[in-house]
């Protein structure tokens, strides 16, 4: 049950995301990546990681979507014809169909089957036990305080850039 | 439930953390200063950079990690942090002539330069995967906004978003790579991940494992501008302001490298056969290409460019060998090549005219009868980049080749010798303007400020100290390699 579920939504989030740079008019390429972020919420509810999904959903296919379809409506940008890029798109089939080829080689080799990942302290009985939250929280102001700190600075440098840049009088 | 406490040691990230705390009180002067006083900062931040500097080196033999194990402050960390630091001063120094006279003379530009070499260091002493990741990004989204920060001058706004578009995508594969590996090994410190690996045979051969790496190599690549990941680089180097340039071929590149040899040597060992292969390709085809475009290169700038692409690929040989030598070599050569471009460009800094209409090879013509001193400099640092003994470009180049032939990598040598042999004919080219042709037009009088003579002062001393005495940095590089 649980990986027939899997494959249809994890198909929709593969199937979304090629329409999001194959669709012509990017407000639907904008509504195709909601589709992506929803499936992407669905997968990590899967996971055992409900606080996540509840971010993907709010922050991701919420605030940023608006933002997003807000300003390709504020530009009013055109409908791409979609014949300029066609040399650099039957290579990128090409290059793509290539690594796709690749991936399903190694993943598709007797050696590799049955084969898991390693895995952390953490485990779906103690994110029931604990809370998502709570786990997340600890790991943040604890193991990664620096990475966490340091986004703030990042944050910053990209603040002073985008007012440097697109600020009309410096 | 009981109180967690975060294990913070706030000496291992010290020389980062001055820095930012300079940069944000810039920040904040910025907004009071007049145009013409923009320069007060650049003072402020050298300030900050050197006393970043001098606890970098008191720091030096005394290992510190903190945030329990995010980051690690080891002589390899602090040579790498070494090298930024003198990358950014003799940034801060070229920057605000070259500001003055395009008329781009934003305040910001000190606090970018200064966070971006936080970026950097925080990438050379990262030993977690999300802390080198973080780095990276305060590193790149600094530069963007520098390659873009003549804001109206076309080319520099082309340089922004081509680089802000690739570096996206490149960051992309890097943080792929980081997330296959951590999905095979269940941990994101180096460390760990290296201990997880020796202990199951099955996690080495879990392809997650594998590809993991090959996408965090794409990534790194990238940074380093190694082929065929380098199509960004000219475009940026020719399009980004001149000091900036400077400032992307020395310490980003170095700061790709520190991450690139923590991440494979200390995590991955157990992969070692998979990427020395992988590194052998790199580094032949980034020497051949860098070097047979840079030949037919019209641009200084963009020569300059192929050329770092190039060099590079030299610091790849030593990085394939594998070796004391080699891996020494490489932080050799990374602060050696930081006096030489940096040298270089400030002399290209001096000869443009506001717009750079300047900026060919056969603008030189007749520089060396006009500015006899200038072209010598040039010289010196071209003579170096060429690899030309008694400059540091040769020492340097001697140690990463002697490295590979140690290493039992024979062939990898002779074609870097061959292909160190090859662009000696690009950068003499160059002499042959300055030395050799008349004058196509008369030379403006070329302007000195103070700033930047001490600039190529440092630069001569650092090419020629380093290259006739060689031994002393390079004692401390192979201190600094404890892998």
């Amino acid at each position: 049950m649980d990986s027939i579920f899997f494959y249809i939504v994890a198909a929709t989030a593969v199937i979304s995301g090629i329409l999001v740079v194959g669709c012509k008019n990017p407000i639907n390429s904008a509504l195709s990546l909601i589709m992506t972020f929803f499936s992407l919420a669905t997968l990590y509810v899967m996971l055992d990681a409900p606080f996540m999904a509840a971010i993907q959903v709010i922050v991701y296919a919420g605030a940023i979507m608006v933002l997003i379809v807000f300003v390709i409506m504020l530009l009013n940008i055109r409908i791409e014809s979609g014949k300029r890029y066609m040399h650099t798109r039957v290579m990128g089939a090409i290059l793509g169909a290539v690594v796709l080829i690749e991936t399903l080689y190694v993943i598709m080799r007797p050696a590799s089957q049955n084969l898991t990942g390693g895995k952390g302290p953490v485990d779906a009985a103690m994110v029931l036990n604990v809370g998502h939250t709570e786990l997340i929280g600890r790991a943040l102001f604890t193991d990664y305080l620096l990475p966490f700190e340091i986004t703030s600075i990042l944050l910053l440098v990209a603040i002073v850039g985008a007012v440097l840049l697109a600020k009309r009088k410096v | 439930m009981d109180l967690l406490m975060p294990v913070v040691n706030f000496g291992a990230i010290m020389p980062e953390l001055i820095l930012s705390v300079v940069a944000m009180v810039l920040l904040l002067v910025n907004v009071f200063l007049k145009t013409e006083q923009k320069a007060y900062l650049g003072y402020l931040s050298l300030l900050g950079i050197g006393y970043s500097l001098y606890v970098v080196m008191t720091a030096w033999g005394t290992p510190q990690t903190g945030f329990s194990g995010s980051v690690l402050q080891d002589n390899f960390a602090l040579f790498f942090k070494g090298i930024f630091l003198v990358g950014a001063a003799l940034t801060v120094l070229i920057a605000d002539q070259y500001v003055r006279r395009e008329e781009c003379n934003y305040g910001e530009l000190y606090p970018l330069i200064l966070f971006a070499t936080v970026g950097m260091m925080l990438m050379a002493s990262g030993t977690d995967l999300m802390t080198i990741f973080l780095g990276l990004e305060v590193l790149s989204v600094s530069l963007y906004v520098l390659a873009g920060f003549n804001r109206k001058n076309l080319k520099s706004n082309e340089a922004g978003l081509k680089y802000f578009l690739l570096g996206a995508f490149s960051t992309g594969f890097l943080l792929y790579g980081m997330a296959l590996t951590f999905g095979a090994t269940g941990t994101t410190r180096i460390a760990e991940i290296a201990k997880v690996a020796a202990a199951s045979s099955a996690v080495v051969q879990n392809p997650l494992f594998l590809v993991g790496m090959l996408l965090m190599a794409v990534g790194f690549s990238f940074k380093i501008a190694a082929a065929p990941f380098h199509m960004w680089t000219p475009d940026v180097y020719e399009g980004a302001p001149t000091p900036i340039t400077a400032f992307m071929s020395a310490g980003p590149k170095a700061a790709g490298f520190a991450a690139f040899i923590r991440v494979l040597m200390v995590a991955l060992p157990t992969l070692k056969a998979d990427w020395t292969d992988l590194l052998w390709i790199l580094a032949v085809l980034t020497m051949t290409i860098g070097n047979l475009i840079a030949l037919n290169q019209d641009n200084i700038k963009r020569m300059l460019a192929y050329s770092s692409i190039a060099h590079a690929g030299y610091a790849l040989v030593g990085f394939t060998a594998g070796n004391s030598i080699g891996t020494a070599g490489i932080l050799f050569y990374m602060l050696t090549y930081t006096f030489m471009n940096i040298g270089a460009f400030a002399i290209i800094i001096l000869v443009g005219k506001k717009g750079e209409p300047n900026n060919n090879v056969s603008d030189y013509a007749g520089f060396g009868f006009k500015h006899p001193v200038l072209a010598l400099v040039m010289t010196i640092f071209l003579f170096s980049l060429a690899g030309i003994p008694p400059m540091a470009g040769f020492m340097g180049k001697f140690y990463l080749f002697s490295g590979a032939v140690k290493a039992g990598y024979v062939w990898l040598a002779i074609i870097g010798v061959l292909n160190s042999a090859a662009s000696v004919y690009y950068y003499l080219r160059v002499m042959v303007f300055m030395y050799m042709k008349d004058p196509t037009e008369q030379f403006d009088w070329v302007k000195m400020t103070v700033p930047v003579f001490i600039t190529l002062i440092i630069c001569v001393v650092g090419v020629l100290g380093a290259g006739i005495w060689p031994a002393y940095l390079l004692g401390l590089a192979q201190n600094a390699m404890p892998f």
